[in-house]
């Protein structure tokens, strides 16, 4: 065991609560007190000769560290330490100690250290150097990109196959917090949506306006050369009520609360919280996951309302500033938007919300250990939902079209 | 006791609070040099407060903390570093990088401080690694070992440059018995053998016993100190009742089978 090699029962243990005795080693008062280590090799008869004077700590081991184990490596015959004259002695001058006798060792050359004071020689013999001649520091081994490609290949499908098994405990949750609204978290919900809602209104709406003014703007250049920028609003209008509102919205979440999820879930299980929550009984699930995923799936399709409304917005005074009158707007939007479009698109908003909340928690609920875990729980959660959306978004579409929605 | 010169830390008029909350209110003492010195007392009467401000984490309401006549207080800059290296602390909780091996956590101050050699870093970390008997846990993340191991390895850490002060917060917490009494070992034999000065807050009485040369412990309904000294003295002869009392009745639950 090495917590006790090298320990001399009888020397110099202070008696339990009786007098403290000093031995006379000198404690650096500070480590900015000069430290200074000279030291001389010579070859004699007795083989090479190291001479240590002074003090042997962090300070002053770092400049001959390299020299004396050279010294050592480089040594024709057997090597004498000389070490009378070392005043003080840290764990660096063990250290230092212990390199140039493993070194010796690894050479096969016979090494003695002579004169060290006995206090010091116990810091020394702590360490024996035939345990330390090879280093295990445990710098991973480098896999070969063929076995990170097949790895890379069975996350996948592991990460998908959880992925369905959270869709059934996630529907199975809802299910329950349909049948039983009495006991769901409201509080957490209301809190959550407030979070997730009406904090994210100022990023939505100007993120969406942006879109609708920049959308319509470049659009508007081309489309003039065919005297066709009147279409300039329903374009816009179009394009952000079946598609970009929602993408956007979900976009926006994802980044804002579906992180935000996955840091808290995540946080709570490396805290072993969720832990806390199993062993009480109560389901994770319907606990932490349920009162988020509702709070998102009632404020997604409201926050697409109004980036709806943004994008419309920037498109209206890019299609004003055409020089063409509101009223021709309004008919533009009148005529090729209806009550289809709109719904369309806020049933996908309210999917997107249920997707990147519960990739969130997902997300949050798989957390490893350790802090650099939480931080890549997060990262998954935004990648994740952004890639699930966009997939989603994409089946929508051709659902849509079979139904000639 | 020992004489004036050997004081190492001097604590002086010092108050602690959290905003109007005052936890303690004026308090004095000296750690001396080579002690190892225990700070003691209920929970929630400010240990690990007294503690957090001494390592300069906090800065104290009102008084003077001084390593060696410098007050870490008032300390900025470079003489504030210069203060900080000449100690380690071990957190109640271990805090160790968890991103990092327990051999990359230790060596990440030998990097910061020192001009050695990459080889060597990696030498001296694993024997403080060696020292708490985690040499072979050197590769492993902080996350795949046990409590009682990550404390171990925080120690190691707090040990990395040698300081002459070590503070640990209840470093015994926790354990089982026999790593409990291979941690006192280990602090005994780092006192002896380096002459380091420890300051640890610890409950376990056992452990009191075994090692510590002086006690202070803190009272939460006075905010104060209400006994010093050595802790077998403290038992038979406090003039306090209370005090005589944690101390004998933690012993006698201590002797029973
Ligand atoms: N960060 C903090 N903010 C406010 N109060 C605190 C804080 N940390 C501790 N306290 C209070 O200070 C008192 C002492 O706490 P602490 O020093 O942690 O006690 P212990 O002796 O158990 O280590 C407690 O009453 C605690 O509530
Ligand atoms: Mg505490």
């Amino acid at each position: 065991m090495p917590l006790t090699t090298g320990v001399n029962e009888d020397s110099g243990v202070a008696p339990v609560g009786g007098t403290w005795n000093l031995s006379p080693i000198e404690w650096p008062m500070s480590p900015s007190e000069v430290s200074s280590l000279s030291h001389q090799i010579e070859d004699g008869d007795a083989g090479r000769v190291l001479a240590l004077a002074g003090r042997l700590d962090a300070d002053s081991t770092g400049a001959v560290w390299t020299d004396l184990a050279r010294a050592v490596e480089t040594a024709p015959g057997s090597i004498v330490i000389h070490a009378e004259k070392v005043d003080y002695c840290d764990g660096f001058g063990a250290g230092l100690l212990l390199d140039l006798q493993r070194r010796a060792l690894a050479k096969g050359r016979a090494l003695r250290i002579e004169g060290l004071q006995p206090a010091f020689q116990e810091m020394v013999g702590a360490f024996d150097p035939e345990h330390y001649k090879t280093l295990d520091i445990g710098r991973g081994a480098q896999t070969s990109a063929v076995t990170s490609i097949g790895q890379a290949a069975t996350d996948v499908v592991k990460d998908l196959r959880g992925f369905v098994t959270f869709i059934g405990e996630l529907a199975l949750a809802l299910i329950w917090a349909v049948r039983n609204p009495r006991s769901v978290r409201w509080k957490d919900a209301i809190r959550t949506a407030e979070v997730a809602g009406a904090d994210a209104l100022p990023v939505v709406v100007l993120v969406g306006f942006l879109i609708g003014f920049v959308m319509a703007f470049q659009s508007a250049i081309p489309m003039r050369e065919y005297g066709a920028d009147v279409f300039v609003a329903s374009l816009v209008g179009l394009a952000m009520v079946r598609e970009l509102g929602p993408i956007m919205t979900a976009v926006a979440l994802a980044g804002r609360s579906g992180a935000a999820f996955a840091a808290e879930l995540g946080t709570m299980k490396v805290n072993e919280e969720i832990s806390a929550l199993t062993t009480m009984g109560l389901s994770p699930a319907r606990f932490l996951i349920v009162p988020r995923v509702i709070a998102a799936v009632l404020m997604t399709p409201i926050l697409t309302i109004f980036a709806n409304a943004a994008g419309i917005a920037g498109g209206y005074i890019v299609f004003i500033s055409l020089g063409h009158p509101t009223v021709l707007f309004q008919e533009q939007l009148r005529l090729y938007i209806d009550m289809n479009d709109l719904m369309g698109g806020l049933i996908k908003a309210f999917v997107f919300g249920m997707i990147v909340a519960g990739v969130g928690c997902m997300r949050g609920l798989q957390t490893t250990t350790g802090a650099s875990a939480v931080g890549r729980s997060t990262t998954s959660a935004v990648v994740s939902s952004i890639v699930i959306v966009s997939l989603t978004d994409g089946l929508f579409s051709v659902i849509y079209f079979f139904l000639d929605f | 006791m020992a004489s004036h010169e050997d004081t190492i830390i001097q604590v002086r008029n010092f108050t602690a609070a959290y905003g109007d909350s005052v936890v303690i209110d004026d308090i004095s003492f000296d750690v001396h040099r080579g002690e190892i010195f225990v700070i003691l007392g209920g929970s929630g009467c400010g240990k690990s407060t007294l503690l957090k401000h001494m390592i300069g984490l906090y800065e104290p309401k009102t008084g003077s903390i001084a390593f060696g006549g410098d007050d870490i207080v008032t300390a900025r800059g470079d003489k504030r570093v210069e203060i900080l290296r000449r100690f380690g602390v071990m957190y109640q909780l271990g805090a160790l990088f968890g991103s990092m091996t327990l051999l990359e956590n230790v060596r990440l101050p030998l990097e910061e401080y020192t001009d050695l050699p990459p080889d060597a870093m990696d030498l001296i970390a694993t024997t403080k690694l060696d020292l708490v008997g985690l040499r072979e846990f050197a590769g492993h993340m902080p996350a795949e070992i046990s409590g009682g191991m990550q404390k171990r390895a925080a120690i190691a850490r707090a040990m990395a440059l040698d300081p002459g002060i070590l503070f640990l917060d209840e470093p015994s917490a926790g354990l089982d018995p026999i790593t409990s009494a291979e941690l006192d070992d280990l602090i005994k034999r780092l006192s002896r053998s380096l002459q380091i000065t420890f300051v640890i807050v610890t409950h376990e009485l056992p452990s009191i016993y075994a090692i510590a040369n002086r006690v202070i412990m803190l009272d939460k309904r006075v905010k104060k100190i209400v006994a010093d000294g050595d802790p077998n003295d403290l038992r038979e002869n406090s003039d306090n009742p209370w005090v005589r009392q944690f101390f004998n009745r933690q012993a006698e639950e201590h002797s029973k089978p």
